[in-house]
């Protein structure tokens, strides 16, 4: 089912948590919602789920209006971040618990409801712990426990807070491409939550990044790493380099002198650069600082560059090739090949 | 079982051991083992034909049937008050919250007599019920309502940090997956409540069946009616009959002890079925 988030203003005790936010997520889609601590994505989730009540605004399941209805009514599959199980029912009756509570006219009969869980439970690879109870398990079964449990319900739209943040490293990478496989497998519209940007550009058809209650940038992998719609963007995507330069009459300025072309705009601005995306070179008006440090990194090298800048110094890192010439202390020249600038204005 | 002491970094595992022993020994073990020494005392046949005399019997009735029911509605309506206390936030709640501890500071005797005076045929409460034909005061019906009094801070105390530290998202959870309030508070809230409540309700249950301050006010005392075992207790000292008094105690003690037990091991047999720990 597709949902349709339209000005979605949400204030706790007068803080606001969103400001004026609105999204479409399209029928099937694994959408993410990445952001740092504080930028509201929880907040969006659990409006989606009805958890909340937005203070302005609506939300569309379907052609539905979502916001007239109450949680048990939208029928949403809301997987928590420490998995809420019932820890007094057995993984069974956790699954079952969604079929179990409806209205007698809705219920399924118990030969039914067996048949179900043990379905569930096949699905999420558990065969066999039925009878066992949550303490009883590890992290990444409670997860998937907590994962079927959602689905049993059928859920027009699962939501995901924070699913792989408990876990360890590695069953967080195995449960990441099995929740991809089992995405792709059920076609539910899904929605998760995470402040991890791999997870996030890994598993989701697209990356809606938040920060300060406000939606930066909707769009894929490729879109928000490759295209950065803003400068929050582009430094919280990926590793990058931030410099202050004006814009003027078609020229790049860097502490006075010019260091490339522009695309067009007047006025301050910060221009921003990936690590990998640099060369080396004798050029003049190139950008050059002193090495501070220098430290391999798997196939690459990276150096710490000081730019010199009236007493204190702005302090950037470029991918150098292994076999370049680099000393410490020696000074370094240096090109971005690709680039962005943001105006202060923008 | 071979070495009870287990390595620690606090030491002392002896030490404090010993000094359980012997601090349960002087408080609790030595005066109950004197009791039991002495209705024994008295050899088996007298002993059985005071115990199980028809007044001592209706006696033990009456306090044990009376605590049972009054720890019963404590449980009732001390979960219900801890729920309005850790859930909600009005004007005043600090106060209600501070008022529940008031019957354990309270002079049990003081809150007998106006609790009598309230329910007696022409106190406030008692002339609504007087022409209903309810008799609340003298009678066993006053008893279980003083009982309930002292009881009720019992299980509001033991539930209410327990209620305060259940995970919201629980309940969440259960919204989310179609249970209504009503489904969500009776398979998911109150299951995980179970222990603190069975213990609320042995600490009330005991503490009313060796009420005897606030009871003796209000119950009437009419033999083989509203007498209670401690009352008789009471009543068989000041005829001098030691014997007919320690055969009461002893009585009361075997019967507290067992429930006491059962409730326990129940509550055990819950924390293992409910929590998981």
């Amino acid at each position: 089912m597709d949902v349709k988030i339209k000005n979605i203003r949400k204030e706790f005790a007068r803080f606001p948590a969103l400001h004026d936010l609105s999204l479409d997520i399209a029928s099937g889609e694994l959408i993410a919602l990445l952001g740092p601590s504080g930028s509201g994505k929880t907040t969006l989730l659990r409006l989606i789920a009805g958890l909340e009540q937005p203070t302005e605004g609506k939300i569309f399941f379907g052609d539905q209006d979502a916001s007239l209805k109450s949680v048990q009514e939208r029928n949403i599959g809301f997987v928590f971040q420490h998995y809420a199980l019932f820890r007094h029912m057995t993984v069974a009756e956790n699954i079952a618990f969604g079929l179990k509570v409806r209205p007698s006219a809705t219920r399924p009969p118990k030969a039914e409801i067996r048949r179900r869980v043990s379905e569930l439970l096949d699905m999420v690879q558990l065969s066999g712990l039925e009878k066992r109870y949550p303490t009883q398990l590890s992290g990444g079964q409670r997860q998937r426990v907590a994962l079927a449990r959602a689905m049993a319900i059928e859920p027009s739209v699962l939501l995901l807070d924070e699913p792989f943040g408990a876990l360890d490293a590695k069953v967080r990478k195995e449960l990441r491409r099995w929740l991809r496989e089992f995405h792709d497998r059920t076609g539910h519209t899904t929605v998760f939550v995470t402040h991890d940007q791999e997870e996030a550009l890994e598993l989701a058809d697209r990356v809606v990044v938040m920060s300060q209650g406000r939606i930066e940038q909707v769009g894929s992998a490729d879109d928000v790493y490759d295209r950065p719609g803003s400068p929050f963007v582009f430094s919280f995507i990926g590793e990058s380099a931030e410099l202050p330069v004006t814009l003027s009459s078609g020229q790049i300025i860097f502490q006075g002198h010019p260091i490339g072309a522009a695309e067009p705009g007047e006025g301050e601005g910060k221009l921003f650069f990936r690590p990998q995306d640099v060369v080396l070179t004798d050029e003049q008006d190139a950008l050059f600082g002193k090495v501070t440090a220098c430290r391999r990194l798997a196939g690459t090298r990276i150096a710490e560059i000081d730019i010199a800048n009236h007493g204190h110094a702005y302090h950037v890192e470029i991918e150098v090739p292994l076999d370049a010439p680099v000393t410490l202390g020696a000074e370094l020249r240096f090109r971005p090949t690709r680039w962005k600038v943001f105006l202060a204005t923008q | 079982m071979k070495n009870w002491r287990q390595p620690s970094v606090l030491p002392g595992f002896g030490l404090t051991l010993g000094y359980t022993l012997l601090y349960l020994t002087l408080i609790i073990l030595v005066p109950l083992a004197a009791l039991v020494w002495r209705s024994t005392g008295i050899g088996w046949g007298p002993f059985w034909a005071l115990a199980f005399d028809q007044r001592t019997l209706l006696a033990l009735r009456v306090s044990f049937g009376a605590a049972l029911i009054a720890a019963a509605i404590n449980v009732i309506f001390g979960v219900v008050v801890a729920w309005v206390l850790v859930r909600y936030q009005f004007p005043g709640r600090r106060l209600l919250d501070a008022i529940i501890d008031l019957p354990f500071a309270l002079p049990t005797a003081v809150a007998g007599i106006s609790l009598a005076a309230l329910y007696a045929p022409k106190g406030w409460v008692g002339q609504i019920f007087a022409p209903l034909g309810i008799k609340i005061a003298f009678t066993p019906l006053g008893i279980v309502i003083a009982l309930i009094f002292v009881g009720l801070p019992f299980v509001v105390r033991t539930v209410q940090p327990v209620m305060a530290e259940l995970d919201r998202e629980l309940e969440e959870a259960a919204a989310t997956l179609g249970a209504n309030r009503l489904q969500t508070l009776s398979m998911v809230v109150l299951p995980t409540l179970v222990p603190a409540i069975l213990t609320g309700f042995a600490l009330a249950f005991a503490r009313a069946v060796g009420e005897y301050g606030s009871v003796i006010f209000i119950a009437g005392n009419v033999p083989y009616v509203s007498e209670i075992a401690p009352l008789l207790i009471v009543i068989r000292l000041e005829e001098f009959n030691y014997a007919g008094a320690t055969s009461i105690a002893c009585i009361m003690l075997i019967i507290s002890f067992v429930m006491l037990l059962v409730i326990n091991m129940l509550q055990m047999w819950s924390r293992r079925r409910y929590s998981n720990v």
